[in-house]
């Protein structure tokens, strides 16, 4: 029997799309979390052009990046597809999966900075929210997904969970239910569905080590 | 299935280049429409409203944005013939990894590269020929990356090659020299039909670089 194997990190994004997409496949597999500040000689081994989480290993075959991942995964085991099959539909999906690609470490960007330069990449973030309000959530769907969550859905992750806390902790007010209302409504039906809603990093837990790690990042900014 | 198809590009753009060679390796006949992206049209205001770039590729009036994403429509649509993404999963999962890397990197770093001056340029140089060198790892002793025909990562590549010259002489140094076998891969490359005519004069680009510098002040 294949073993299929998942590198990640608990506070992780990228890490829990691939676990979300494995559970709703119904694949088992091992999961090996790594200490980001101490990687293991494995996962230097796996990726050792980017030196990051995740990394799927299936037959001892590594796959790097997560948007990859979730493709190869798809590919390889087709129950509960998670992209279209018309091809122009399909197009249009991974249109929004690159724009999330390219949009989501502005998210991580709001806790790395400060002054000036976290209300420039507030700004940013805020821009994006308003292009899924405008262009990405038309047609009143429940998910990007249409009835059911796909990829897409996914790949917006971190607009569900990791930006209100990153908003909690840095006391910022980007995203506001009355000026989103359609991503609003998006992300109440994309954390009740019940593998995301088993499948999320505690926020508490989140916010600890968010404020341990922003403490060890300004004292390494001022020394 | 062939219907209607036009291309909205900017002669220059390494990513309309990837959609042109996948088109022309398949024998696709399509409308190439020049935009001017000083003066962009409706019709790529309306077809890429988020984004507002080129190559967008409209099929029988639907638009698909983004080179990568082009390139893999185009692919599954004319599946019959030249294909560029590999059949085995894994091997595309490989290639669709080295396309994001390709992405993430080589524009930027060439951008760089004739944007910027002393240490912020030498840093980009250095940075440009470790990719390449990489990218050349990956290459081994194939013919291309795709094996014995090209593929997804060669398409998606071999467009920066009519950059390079614009390169070279802002970064005063020499990719063949550093990377031999990145070149000898491109001349491969340039033999077809689909890539030499897919790719503009790398004079001309060098020309394009230069008006583009005196715009934007840039010494």
């Amino acid at each position: 029997m294949a073993v299929v194997k998942l590198f990640g990190a608990w506070l992780s994004p990228y890490c829990y799309r691939v676990i979300w997409a494995l559970k709703l496949k119904g694949i088992a597999y091992e999961y090996i979390e790594e200490d980001l500040s101490n990687k293991s000689p494995l996962l230097l081994q796996y990726n050792p052009i980017h030196k990051k989480i995740p990394v799927l290993l299936h037959d001892d075959k590594p796959i790097c990046e997560s948007t990859v991942i979730l493709r190869y995964i798809d590919e390889i085991w087709p129950q509960n597809p998670l992209l279209p099959a018309d091809p122009h539909e399909r197009a249009v999906a991974l249109f929004w999966i690159k724009f999330a690609d390219d949009k989501s470490p502005l998210i991580s960007k709001l806790f790395r900075t400060d002054g000036e330069e976290q209300q420039a990449v507030a700004k940013e973030c805020f821009e994006m929210l308003e292009v899924l309000e405008e262009h990405a959530l038309i047609g009143g769907k429940k998910f990007f997904g249409g009835d059911e969550i796909n990829m897409v859905d996914i790949a917006f992750c971190s607009v569900a969970h990791w930006l209100g806390v990153i908003e909690d902790f840095a006391g910022l007010k980007i995203f506001e239910p009355h000026k989103f209302p359609r991503l609003n409504s998006w992300i109440q039906n994309f954390k009740s569905v019940p593998v995301i809603k088993d499948n999320l990093p505690d926020t508490d837990k989140m916010l600890a080590l968010l404020k341990r790690r922003r403490e060890m990042l300004l004292a390494s900014k001022s020394s | 299935m062939a219907g209607e198809l036009v291309l909205l590009d900017f002669w220059p753009s390494p990513f309309g280049m990837r959609s042109r060679i996948a088109l022309a390796e398949k024998g696709i006949p399509y409308e190439y429409r020049e935009e001017d992206l000083r003066n962009k049209s409706d019709l790529l205001l309306q077809m890429n409203p988020v984004h507002k770039k080129i190559p967008v590729l409209i099929h029988n009036g639907k638009p698909v944005c983004e080179s990568v994403i082009q390139v893999q429509y185009i692919d599954e649509v004319w599946h019959d013939k030249a294909p560029l993404i590999p059949s085995d999963p894994y091997q595309r999962a490989v290639a669709r990894f080295w396309v994001d890397f390709i992405d993430k990197k080589i524009y930027e770093l060439g951008s760089k590269i004739w944007k910027t001056k002393g240490e912020e340029q030498a840093n980009a140089k250095k940075e440009f020929i470790e990719c390449l060198k990489l990218l050349e790892g990956e290459l081994g002793d194939k013919t291309y990356f795709g094996g014995e025909s090209l593929g997804y990562v060669d398409v998606a590549l071999v467009p920066f090659y009519s950059w390079f010259y614009a390169y070279e002489k802002c970064g005063d140094f020499s990719i063949e020299a550093e990377c031999p076998k990145m070149i000898a891969w491109v001349k491969r490359c340039m033999q077809k039909e689909s890539v030499a005519k897919s790719l503009p004069d790398q004079e001309k680009v060098y020309e394009f670089i230069l008006q583009l510098k005196k715009v934007f002040g840039i010494e």
